[in-house]
């Protein structure tokens, strides 16, 4: 096992730059998964750290030596692809003992792991299957089966679980989480669904448009986003975002409230966990325009004149009339307070 | 399909019915073949339309074996196995390239590719005859196997490329990152997969160079390296054709192509990729 260390990555292809100035270290055991909207490179990053796309500038190294020019066949990494790329002339047994038939293992030799990687992944009745005869989430374990029996420096995942359903994403999300466990080994791990990013990771790489937002714990990036983009995308639903003019002791908003704020403030982050909903009293009055009732919560999606739409999220159901008026009130422990330029402002008690 | 239900009896025995007939109509020129082929040349005239022979007989199968029917025929099979062969190899290979690389040029090789499909052949028969001429391969085999190749390589390469562009690329990747080289995953994943593209591609450039009958009309002359096709010429006398013979000699034609397709047919079967990506 080793750590796998990125220093000013960049990528471009002819003239559009895709990647800048990554900068990451992943240490030895560590899972990290990358996160960001679609098209923001996480895919080319990791094809990077794999050896199938050249690297335009920077450092790769894994377990501390130079990588950039090693052929992905000397860097000692598995990989999970989204379309699982299980060999379909193979059976299961022979897909997951393929790189050892490759290193010239002699036979006898690759039935022990192979048997132990299908134990784990319960797919002892399977090894003498086709892919072509397996489900969705048969594949997805040999896939990962393939990637184990190894035993390689590192693992790699590319959206290993986006083409299964949603019952069945929660069942493999588990079963990684359990093998990481188990095994312990570096893990970097790409997805767009945050649930399993906050699940699965060690730390979070929260990356947009090429370039990486912020790097930290599931926790880190929830109770401290570091800018704007972060605070938006992690987190379901979205953070309620509001704008408001300085003034002495905080910032006030379009209807005259005022919520506290450091100096330097121009927008304030609330998640709709934070928002509390009362029937009357003093605070942001706001006319509540849609309820959905998800059993545990309550979400009441409002609107407060000049202010914007806010969503609340109540724990059980709340007796509240479609059309009636609310007034919110922020959690002020829970507010983020960022600047013009969409950064944390850094708060000062 | 399955989903729907049995569809109604009546429909099944319909679906079956113009199946047959289909079959039927494309098949009733082979059966007059052989017809032919088995009637004695007295009734070949007397008895012209009828279904079967009164009599039927071996002795033009057994003419045409003992005539010089048997090197025309061997001519054939080196000539069309060789450009089969070739033709595959190359344009498996260029097929493989214009599938996965970018390189430049790509784009240009391509148009001209397709653009030597546009000519009717008559035309750039005198200038292959005289490019023939002059590298002194007048009345040899390997004349015939070199203008094939060059003639089939385009479409062979596009049908290729087309196969190629079938196997997923993660595929290729999965198998560098398990520890191959780019040909040993070409060898171990990609090439098992291609059999089917393989097996039309050589079916097809074979069946093409068996029947050809222009280029080896003009580049061959002599009779001991003359191709079938042009043999068959030979039971066609300046006052007569002998057509029980002519029928005899196209039957045994049939045989090898028979045998060819036999023999590739089992990687001709679709849907050996499935599998490979969520279905
Ligand atoms: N061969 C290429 N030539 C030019 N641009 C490319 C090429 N491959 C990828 N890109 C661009 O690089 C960017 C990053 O692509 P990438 O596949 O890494 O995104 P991603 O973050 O994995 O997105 P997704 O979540 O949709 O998988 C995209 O904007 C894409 O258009
Ligand atoms: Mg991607």
């Amino acid at each position: 096992m080793a750590g796998i260390e990125l220093s000013g990555i960049a990528k471009s292809y002819g003239g559009t730059e895709v990647l800048r100035d990554v900068d990451l270290a992943v240490g030895e055991g560590e899972f990290v998964v990358l996160v960001g909207p679609s098209g923001c490179g996480k895919s080319t990053l990791l094809r990077m750290i794999a050896g199938l796309e050249p690297i335009s500038a920077g450092e790769l190294r894994i377990g501390g030596r130079r990588m950039n020019e090693v052929p992905p066949r000397g860097r000692d990494i598995a990989m999970v692809f989204q379309s699982y790329a299980l060999y379909p002339h193979m059976t299961v047994a022979r897909n997951m003992g393929f790189p050892m038939e490759i290193a010239h293992r002699p036979k006898a030799e690759r039935a022990g792991p192979v048997a132990r990687a299908a134990e784990v992944l319960g797919l002892q009745k399977l090894l003498d299957r086709y892919p072509r005869a397996l489900s969705g989430g048969q594949r997805q374990r040999v896939a990962m089966g393939r990637a184990i029996v190894r035993q390689p420096q590192a693992f790699l995942f590319d959206e290993p679980l986006s083409n299964l359903d949603a019952a069945l994403r929660v069942e493999m999300r588990l079963e990684i989480a359990r093998l990481h466990h188990r095994i312990g080994a570096t893990t970097v791990y790409v997805t767009h669904d945050q649930v399993e990013a906050m699940t699965l990771a060690d730390r979070i790489v929260v990356m947009n448009a090429g370039r990486i937002q912020q790097v930290g714990t599931p926790m880190d990036l929830y109770d401290r986003p570091a800018n704007r983009f972060v605070a938006g995308f992690i987190g379901s639903p979205t953070m309620n975002m509001v704008e408001g003019t300085p003034v002495p002791d905080g910032l006030r908003l379009a209807d005259g409230t005022v919520w506290p704020a450091p100096p330097g403030a121009r927008a304030l982050g609330i998640r709709p966990e934070h928002l509390h909903v009362s029937p009357d009293g003093t605070g942001l009055r706001a006319e509540v325009q849609l309820i959905e009732r998800l059993g545990s919560d309550t979400n009441l999606f409002c609107e407060a004149p000049g202010v914007g739409p806010l969503l609340a999220r109540v724990h059980g159901d709340v007796n509240v009339a479609l059309g009636s008026t609310v007034v919110l009130t922020p959690d002020l422990a829970r507010l983020h307070p960022f600047d013009a330029e969409g950064r944390r402002v850094v708060q000062i008690r | 399909m399955a989903a729907l239900g049995r569809p109604h009896p009546a429909l099944v025995a319909g679906k079956y019915l113009a199946l047959a007939a289909y079959v039927a109509f494309a098949l009733f020129p082979l059966y007059w073949l052989v017809k032919i082929a088995v009637t004695p040349d007295r009734l070949v005239y007397s008895e012209g339309t009828r279904y079967w022979p009164s009599a039927a007989t071996w002795d033009n199968f057994r003419e045409v074996l003992g005539s010089d029917f048997l090197r025309f025929f061997g001519n054939s099979v080196i000539v069309s196995l060789s450009t089969a062969a070739i033709t595959a190899v190359i344009a498996a290979g260029g097929g493989y390239a214009f599938s996965r690389f970018d390189f430049r040029g790509k784009r240009l090789v391509s148009a001209l590719l397709l653009l030597t499909q546009m000519f009717p052949l008559l035309i750039i028969i005198a200038p292959i005859y005289r490019i023939v001429a002059a590298l002194g391969l007048l009345n040899t085999l390997p004349s015939l196997i070199v203008t094939y190749t060059a003639f089939n390589i385009p479409f062979a390469l596009f049908l290729m490329q087309s196969f190629f562009d079938g196997i997923p690329k993660d595929l290729e990747e999965a198998a560098m990152i398990d520890g191959c080289r780019r040909m040993q995953a070409l060898r171990k994943v990609i090439l098992p997969l291609t059999l089917p593209g393989l097996g039309a591609t050589l079916g097809f450039v074979f069946t093409a160079a068996w029947s050809e009958i222009l280029f080896a009309l003009m580049l061959i002359r002599k009779e001991e390296h003359m191709t079938f096709p042009v043999g068959l010429l030979n039971f066609v006398s300046k006052f007569s054709v002998d057509w029980g013979q002519m029928m005899a000699a196209g039957v045994l034609a049939l045989v090898p192509s028979c045998l060819f397709f036999a023999f590739i047919q089992r990687y001709l079967v679709q849907g050996l990729t499935s599998g490979a990506v969520k279905g």
